[in-house]
């Protein structure tokens, strides 16, 4: 089964928690490689060619921040930021330079795996195609554009589709407000972020149980989006 | 000590002397090479005895040498080490002066600096800081450098008039005969007058600039014979002086010896009066004061008479008296009341002035003393020239004149006026009256006049009077012929009606307006000081200051306070006046550390369009007041002076005030942040170490006895280490948080939000926690978004509702609700829970307050300090209520516009 495993690299200065990290995830069997500089950082991912890559912003030979940009210039692999709550900029500079998600520090096992996962799937989905989601009793179907609750249809405009469609095509995953409305209004309304609120807000209104505490279109206060599904843990 | 009372040393004379003893220690010393006249080789000795410490490893620099370019001296000075000399453009041409700057920069052991009493070039550029050499020598000596100098005994301040005398040559570069007499050295060079002039005829003396006929006419045998005679007794004088201060009997005698009171008036004898002075006091070795009473006569004085007073003061301070104005109505009142304090033995006065008639009515200053002197003497300086009382008489009667409104030559057409009116009234009433009340129309008309128009327009009144009277009224009428003698009493009577009662007008008046100018002087202080008084900040005195001063003085003010490091800066966030950009740094700086006035008429740099005075007590100024004057007149006179430095001096009390209130606020400051240290510490080590008991004694238990566990105690021990990490984590993120918001560090990223975004973001934090607290979230739908940093805003709903997740039962419900207000959302977060401790809820958002005692809950009550901080950030304020029936009620504001929008 060795070739079916992901592989993880953890780069993380800090031994214990690199090492918690490895048990945690070699038990729900990640391969796991350690790199503790952004030197040996570079060095595995070259050779190990790992499918996602964990890692600490603060390293004692370089920023975190170079690391993701040196990556970035060659690979498109997944990555994963672990932050403290206290480095908000250094998160969004994180995002910004292409990380794909972030974990904030101190962290709890589901959250890393969901966000782990998630990432994991977004590399596999392009392929996978699998277009209908859950939303607790709401169905979505994304090919077909339907949308089906406990109260029977629902009727989404064909902006919200889109926002909906990116934002699961990143299902679990933070999605960038900017990357979101550049997406669904186009890369000259960047700057508006109105529009995006109120469709929100909308499909808020259509699809959560209660719209003001908000269970699947969660937003990322400062950052962007993430909607979640029941499929996951 | 045997000595009796009344000779007991004056308190304060011991504590000048000891002070003056204590200044010697660290001042450098003086030393003179003194001769009888130019060429005796003064500077020649000077230079021999430099190479001489030189060569026994002294550390000697020369400073300044005049160059007279003779090869002899030259040489000499080759070898020693040369300061550069500074250029000043003085006329069109550049002269080589003496580089103050690069001396006290160089601050060698001994400088030798030629000609004591030279003049600097007070118009050149650069301008001198001092007029005079020996002022800079001063400043060297105050830094602890010893200097060595050149003076010629004709430069003597008190042996000028006498050198005049002998030689018919006046010097006009002075020098003081304080700095003389207190230099530390005099060494005298002689030469016998014959080799003096073979050396002048040899051409190996060096004549300045003086024409050659002055010069032989000076260089004469029987004049240098008695120059040197004069050096040799001043030499002589100055030894029996240190003698007698060697033996400490005598030095006894001297602190408790006499004291002479030497009183001036704004005669042309005060100056004799002074040096008179002088040589009674070196004659008795005595301490000697000069006085000068400002009594009502002070504002009649003329320009020059003002000048003069402030020249003879400056004279007496250059020949070592201490000088004192004093208040008083009359000379010899205030003069007695002095003596008593001070002590004096002499009094010194010039003669009376007055005779006959007028002395008897108006004693002078000097017939009064002696009437009333008690315990001390009076003595009595004739005047030296005759003429002097002459020229007071003419300046009393200039005096006259000035301080009747309107023109004299107006006044005199009133008194023709008055005289007129007076004769056409007599002409109608003369038909009808009896001559002795027509005589009465004439003296109406002469009291008149004498109340309105002064002293010599009523005189003319009286005259004219009684001429008309004569004329027009005593038979024969229409002649000045008088047919009888009796009428003469009349004419008697009217001249002298009029004459006093004009001087007696005329004294009111002045009495009036000196009373009112000293009114206002004082009323400007006392609103300044009241102003000052209520005055808080350093700053806002600095301002209060320059403003009563611009309005008292007429000028611009501008107050230069130094920084931590004692260096003077300009006043930061006023614009000064552009007229005071000019203000010198520099030269204020110099004012604060020596306390001692600069500028614009004072000693130090005298021609600067500024007058700088040090504010506070001379020890230790806190400050500098630039003036700059638009009438220079108003800041030099003296009394206007003498204000100046009372404001100062109340300027500086309020600076040394505001100052100590300051380092007792920081101090006070201190002491909480400390107390707040402790606090933190106390409260942090309780907070941190509760988790990591539980951590420790549950991860031991789980590494030990893990095996052995059934998996429900397993997975609770675990939890039990999360939920404590947890805690542990907040809690040093609020450390954090509450640091990074009091050291300024926080930015606001402030962006457009939904408040429900915000609430439901906080909402998801605290999901696990709130798990037994359902929480309703009502918020009125037309809310616009809030322009805030949202992280921040979640953080203070994650501390609110965390505050409910600790404080409040399970079960209990909450509520976030918010309505728009304005230009603001008004949000209410409210509970069920046992509400606020007894006391002022508000008290809550202050650090490491908590709601309930220490113990059951972790969170070391930092939770609502920084909720607080965050809604200030962003402009807002935020209160806890009792809320009505049940538990607690917290409401904030947040902007629904940007800032500055």
């Amino acid at each position: 089964m060795t070739e079916a495993m992901h592989q993880v690299l953890v780069i993380e200065d800090e031994p214990s928690i690199r090492k918690v990290l490895k048990v945690l995830l070699e038990a729900e069997r990640f391969r796991v490689i350690e790199a503790d500089t952004a030197l040996r950082a570079e060095i595995e991912a070259r050779s190990h060619k790992p499918d996602l890559l964990l890692i600490d912003l603060g390293l004692p030979d370089s920023d975190g921040l170079t690391v993701i940009r040196r990556l970035r210039a060659w690979s498109p692999v997944p990555i994963v930021v672990l932050s403290a709550r206290t480095m908000e900029d250094q998160k969004i500079a994180a995002l910004d330079a292409g990380a794909d998600d972030y974990v904030t520090k101190p962290f709890s096992a589901p959250e890393l795996l969901a966000r782990v996962r998630a990432a994991l799937r977004r590399n596999v989905r392009s392929t996978e195609q699998t277009s209908a989601l859950k939303l607790g009793d709401v169905r979505l179907d994304l090919d077909r554009r339907e949308a089906r609750g406990s109260a029977g249809e629902i009727h989404l405009t064909p902006l919200e589709y889109r926002v909906i469609e990116c934002l699961a095509r990143h299902l679990g995953s933070i999605v960038m407000q900017r990357q979101l409305i550049g997406e669904v209004w186009g890369p000259e309304r960047l700057d508006d972020s109105r529009s995006l609120r109120v469709c929100i807000k909308n499909l808020r209104e259509k699809l959560e149980r209660d719209p003001q505490k908000p269970r699947y279109l969660l937003t990322e206060t400062g950052l962007g989006y993430r909607l979640r599904s029941d499929e996951e843990p | 000590m045997s000595a009796p009372a009344e000779t007991r040393p004056d308190p304060d004379q011991l504590l000048a002397h000891v002070q003056a003893e204590e200044a010697r220690a660290t001042r450098g010393r003086l030393r003179i090479f003194f001769g009888s006249s130019a060429g005796v080789g003064k500077t020649y000795s000077m230079l021999e005895a430099a190479r001489a410490a030189k060569a026994s490893g002294a550390d000697v620099v020369i400073g300044y040498l005049e160059p007279h370019g003779r090869a002899e001296t030259e040489r000499l000075a080759e070898g020693l080490e040369h300061l550069p000399t500074l250029s000043v453009a003085y006329r069109g041409i550049v002269r080589q002066e003496f580089n103050l700057d690069a001396a006290l920069a160089r601050r060698p052991a001994t400088l030798l600096v030629d000609e004591l009493a030279h003049s600097n070039l007070t118009g050149g550029d650069p301008a001198p800081r001092h007029p005079k050499r020996w002022q800079d020598v001063e400043e060297l000596l105050a830094a602890g450098v010893n200097v060595w100098t050149t003076v010629n005994v004709q430069h003597l301040e008190s042996l000028n008039d006498l050198i005049y005398q002998t030689t018919g040559v006046r010097q006009r570069e002075t020098l003081p005969d304080k700095v003389f007499d207190e230099a530390d050295d005099i060494e005298l060079i002689d030469l016998p007058p014959d080799d003096l002039i073979a050396r002048l005829h040899a051409g190996k003396v060096y004549i300045a600039d003086e024409v050659a006929t002055a010069v032989e006419r000076f260089f004469r045998k029987q004049n240098l014979m008695a120059l040197r005679e004069i050096a040799l007794r001043r030499v002589a004088e100055r030894v029996e002086a240190a003698s007698r201060a060697l033996s400490p009997e005598r030095a006894r005698a001297r602190i408790a010896g006499d004291r002479i009171l030497v009183a001036v008036g704004p005669d042309a004898q005060a100056e004799q009066l002074v040096r008179a002075g002088k040589r009674m006091a070196d004659a008795l070795d005595a301490q000697w004061t000069v006085v000068y009473v400002e009594t009502l006569r002070l504002l009649r004085l003329s320009d020059a008479d003002r000048n003069r007073r402030i020249a003879v003061l400056r004279l007496a301070e250059s020949l070592g008296a201490e000088t004192v104005t004093l208040d008083g109505p009359s000379a010899a009142t205030a003069l007695l009341e002095y003596v008593q304090t001070r002590r004096a033995t002499r009094v010194m006065v010039g003669a009376p002035k007055r005779r006959g008639w007028r002395a008897w009515l108006r004693p002078s200053t000097a017939t009064q003393l002696l009437h009333q002197a008690r315990g001390f003497d009076v003595m009595i300086v004739a005047p030296a020239e005759p003429g002097t009382q002459r020229r007071t008489d003419s300046a009393d009667a200039a005096r006259g004149a000035t301080y009747q409104t309107g023109t004299p030559r107006d006044r005199y057409g009133w008194a023709v006026g008055v005289s007129v009116a007076c004769t056409l009234l007599t002409l109608v009433m003369y038909p009808h009256f009896e001559l002795s009340n027509l005589a009465m129309v004439y003296l109406l008309g002469v009291t008149v006049a004498g109340l309105r128009l002064g002293r010599g327009p009523s005189a003319l009144t009286a005259v004219l009077n009684v001429a008309s009277f004569d004329f027009f009224c005593v038979p024969p009428r229409f002649t000045f012929a008088v047919s009888d003698a009796q009428y003469i009493v009349t004419f008697g009577a009217m001249l002298t009606i009029a004459l006093v009662i004009a001087t007696l007008t005329a004294n009111v008046r002045q009495q009036t307006r000196v009373a009112g100018a000293r009114e206002r002087r004082t009323a400007a202080l006392y609103a300044m000081s009241r102003e000052l008084s209520v005055t808080r900040g350093i700053g806002s005195i600095a301002l209060v200051a320059v403003r009563h001063v611009a309005e008292v003085f007429q000028c611009k003010g501008v107050v230069l306070l130094p920084d931590a490091s004692g260096k003077l800066q300009y006043p930061r966030g006023e614009a000064p006046e552009s007229a005071l950009r000019r203000a010198d740094l520099a030269v204020a700086q110099w004012v604060v550390d020596h306390g001692r006035r600069a500028g614009l008429g004072s000693d130090t740099l005298p021609a600067a369009p500024a007058l700088y005075v040090p504010l506070g007590d001379e020890r230790r100024a806190v400050g500098v007041l630039a003036v700059l004057p638009t009438n220079p007149r108003r800041v030099l006179l003296p009394e206007q002076s003498h204000l100046l430095d009372t404001f100062a001096g109340q300027i500086g009390l309020a600076l040394e005030r505001a100052h100590l209130a300051e380092v007792a606020e920081a101090s006070t400051l201190a002491v909480e942040r400390e107390s707040l240290r402790n606090t933190l510490l106390a409260s942090i080590s309780h907070d941190l170490r509760t988790p990591l008991a539980v951590m420790a004694g549950a991860a031991s238990t789980l590494a030990e006895r893990g095996a052995t566990l059934p998996e429900g105690s397993k997975s609770e021990l675990a939890r039990s280490i999360e939920v404590k990490a947890r805690e542990m984590s907040d809690l040093v993120s609020n450390v954090l948080d509450l640091m990074r918001f009091q050291s300024g560090q926080v930015r606001l990223r402030r962006d457009w939000q939904p408040l429900e975004d915000l609430v439901g973001a906080g909402l998801e934090q605290l999901r696990e926690r709130l798990r037994e607290h359902p929480v309703e979230v009502r918020l009125s739908p037309d809310l616009p978004p809030v322009h805030v940093d949202a992280g921040l805003v979640v953080q203070l709903f994650g501390n609110l509702l965390d505050n409910i997740a600790k404080y409040t039962p399970a079960g209990t419900r909450a509520w976030i609700s918010a309505t728009r207000d304005g230009d603001t959302v008004r949000v209410l977060v409210e509970d069920e829970g046992p509400g606020f401790p007894p006391g002022e809820p508000s008290k809550l958002f202050e650090k490491f307050q908590r709601g309930s005692e220490e113990g059951a809950v972790v969170g070391a009550g930092l939770g609502l300090a920084i909720c607080r901080a965050i809604v200030r950030a962003h402009g807002g304020e935020i209160q806890a209520r009792r809320r009505a029936g049940r538990g607690a009620r917290f409401e904030f504001t947040l902007p629904t516009k940007e800032p500055g929008a």
